[in-house]
């Protein structure tokens, strides 16, 4: 914003009601992100002594001293085991994100394009799952993909469970539990909601005059979608897959409920670090590097964002 | 306007044949027949929900006809969806992509036809330079003037060379003074292109000024067709009359029926008309009469006939003209236009002025519907 408008006195008690609406969600992410950030942070640099960590900043004999321990970094660094881990994790949310995409951006579209009536409906029907507990919800796939659940029968029964073999989803035939698939199967289940919502909402106030003029200059319903209603739902495509992919990659239940041996995740990392290992510093180190994976590249793809929109207007 | 419609034709080359569009039970266009020479530029005109936008949809495709058959160029269009058809239109509004460039939004229709880059690049600078949008071919359309998207959406419709350019009310997005001044633009661009041109409107004036011939449309049906001269000096009915230009209708009786002129009685006056009409004594008609056909004074005239007195009630000054609203003996008002050709008159009528008006022999039109 300019600072001319700002110091304008006239517009200041509109500015400072405005400043408090904008305020308050900013307030609430310093107190319960950024300070606890900080403070995992400063647990990652720490080094324990018995029970508690040792301060950082120690003033003895005239000396002022910052102690800042890097060994949790360069121990992150050397063993390949955190770096497999977190590109497993960026690979599950990747594909979670694409199916998510695949199933849910059909799913949007004809949601917008029914009959005004119905569509309160569909909605409903997108968010009724809500109304259970995500914990019962998964853990009920649990028994679904086990060996006598009606899913994996029938998947058995169809013969797909060899195709997933063969695409190396799962390691033996019948076995679908504890597998990549029941992974991506659980997080694609749970998360689809959160792509559909923000789909629906950009196609649903499509001008469907758009259409109608594509049409009418040679373009068949196929690319009249692919050149006006998909480059159109760009940031709906884009929102729904940040909401999407972030809470996958840090995702601890359902690889926990649904995963295996060979699906280990960072939220699993991370609860191993904390509570079995009991080693803070090292699971906040975990934590930070995380956290900086998904964020940086996210606030480089913002800032582009944000430069082309400027652009725009 | 300049181009005249052909009556030499074996066949028109848009030929809309009994067409009919039920929609629940509801008749948008009811049994409209129509036929439309090349190079004409038509106008379909009648208030909202008159069905001419419906028709004009059934001509692009986006709606199917009920019943009945549209024609173009010898060619039946039922089953062609509207990508196929060889017509293209503008848009109420332009629908112009917004995420492509004032040069992509053009070249989108000839790259659908798979033409080659260079030819797409050089038939898009054409059509800029039509338009004479050259300087803006990068821009986006929410960067442009309301005139200049009209003018990307024209170029855009004109690009693929259509046999026929369907234009929806192209100049009704705009404000009045710019509709004008494009109105006179568009008829250029289009007879420069040489395209027979269908287009809807609710506005005359646009009608009037665009078109070569003109449809009235009501509840689905047309009610006139015909020049805007045509339309404007011999309405076939009460409605034409009243829905083109201003027009004072009067009420009345066939007293004398002639082969060569008629009279009929009114409340107010008795009409002298010089030509005959197809009807019987004692029937009643109605007698339409426009403002500015109609004389203003302040001595009684020497012609009984087409003579009324009154008072001044009401007067509008336009500048151009003024138009006065006299109050006749039975109550009923009369408009009267008056071109101002002198700067400051005399004698100048005002307010409660009373006043005698009179006609000519051939300035109404009788009407028996």
């Amino acid at each position: 914003m300019a600072a001319g408008p700002v110091l304008d006195p006239r517009r200041w008690p509109i500015w400072r009601g405005r400043g408090a609406v904008i305020g308050l969600p900013y307030a609430w992410l310093l107190l319960f992100f950024l300070f606890p950030f900080v403070i995992v942070f400063k647990i990652s640099v720490s080094e324990m002594e018995n029970v508690t960590f040792r301060d950082l900043v120690t003033f003895k004999d005239g000396l002022l001293a910052l102690t800042l321990k890097l060994g949790n970094y360069t121990f992150i660094a050397g063993d390949d085991l955190y770096f497999k881990t977190y590109l497993a994790s960026l690979k599950y949310a990747f594909w979670t994100t694409v199916l998510c995409l695949g199933i849910g951006y059909p799913f949007a579209y004809f949601m917008a394009r029914a009959r005004a009536t119905v569509q309160p409906a569909l909605l409903m029907l997108v968010m009724l799952p809500f109304w259970t507990s995500f914990l019962l919800r998964v853990y009920a796939w649990k028994g679904l993909l086990s060996e006598n659940g009606w899913v994996a029968d029938l998947l058995v029964g169809t013969g797909l469970d060899q195709l997933l073999l063969a695409l190396g989803l799962i390691s033996a035939p019948g076995k679908l539990m504890n597998t990549p698939f029941s992974l991506v199967l659980g997080m694609v289940y749970t998360y689809l909601p959160f792509m559909i919502l923000p789909l629906y909402g950009n196609l649903a106030k499509m001008d469907l005059r758009l259409l109608e003029a594509a049409a009418d200059l040679g373009a068949t319903p196929w690319v009249g979608f692919w050149k006006i209603t998909v480059p159109l739902s760009k940031a709906g495509i884009i929102a729904g897959s940040m909401l999407v992919f972030i809470p996958c990659v840090g995702e601890y239940v359902i690889p926990e409920l649904l995963g295996g041996p060979e699906t280990l995740m960072i939220g699993r990392v991370l609860w191993d670090e904390f509570f079995a290992n009991n080693d803070w510093p090292l699971a906040s180190a975990v934590a930070v590097v995380m956290i900086l994976t998904v964020i940086v590249p996210l606030a480089i793809f913002n800032k582009y964002q944000a430069e082309s929109q400027e652009a725009r207007t | 306007m300049t181009v005249t419609p052909n009556a030499s034709g074996d066949s028109a080359f848009l030929q809309i044949q009994d067409v009919v569009k039920d929609f629940d039970g509801y008749k948008a266009v009811d049994h409209v027949s129509l036929d439309i020479a090349k190079g004409e530029i038509f106008a379909l005109l009648g208030s909202s929900g008159c069905g001419k936008t419906t028709l004009l949809r059934m001509l692009a495709g986006f709606e199917t006809p009920t019943s009945g058959r549209i024609v173009l160029n010898g060619q039946d269009l039922a089953g062609l969806p509207p990508y196929q058809r060889p017509l293209n239109m503008m848009f109420q509004s332009y629908a112009l992509f917004p995420h492509l460039t004032v040069a992509d939004n053009v070249a989108f229709g000839l790259r659908r036809e798979g033409l080659p880059r260079d030819q797409v690049d050089a038939r898009v600078e054409a059509m800029l330079k039509l338009v004479q949008l050259t300087k803006f071919a990068k821009r986006k359309p929410h960067q442009l003037s309301g005139g200049q998207q009209q003018r990307v959406a024209l170029a855009r419709s004109l690009a693929k060379q259509p046999q026929m350019l369907l234009l929806d009310e192209p100049l009704g997005a705009l404000d009045k003074k710019l509709r004008e001044e494009t109105q006179i633009e568009l008829v250029n661009i289009i007879e420069q292109v040489g395209v027979t041109c269908v287009m809807v409107t609710h506005d005359q004036e646009e009608a009037m000024t665009m078109a070569s011939r003109i449809a009235v449309m009501s509840e689905g049906s047309f009610l006139q067709v015909g020049t805007p001269g045509d339309i404007y000096e011999t309405p076939a009915s009460r409605f034409v009359a009243d829905f083109i230009g201003n027009v004072n209708l009067m009420d009345g009786t066939l007293a004398v029926d002639e082969a060569d002129h008629v009279v009929i009685d009114c409340a107010d006056c008795r009409h002298f008309v010089g030509h005959g009409i197809t009807g019987t004594a004692g029937m009643a008609v109605t007698v339409a009469l426009r403002p500015e056909k109609i004389h203003v004074q302040r001595h009684k005239p020497v012609d009984d006939f087409n003579t009324v007195s009154g008072v001044i009630k009401e007067m509008s000054y336009f500048g151009s003209f003024t138009v006065y609203q006299v109050e006749l003996q039975s109550g009923a008002r009369l408009k009267i236009s008056q071109a101002n050709t002198q700067r400051h008159r005399d004698d100048e009528l005002t307010w409660g002025d009373p006043v005698w008006a009179h006609w000519s022999r051939s300035s109404q039109v009788v009407l028996t519907q």
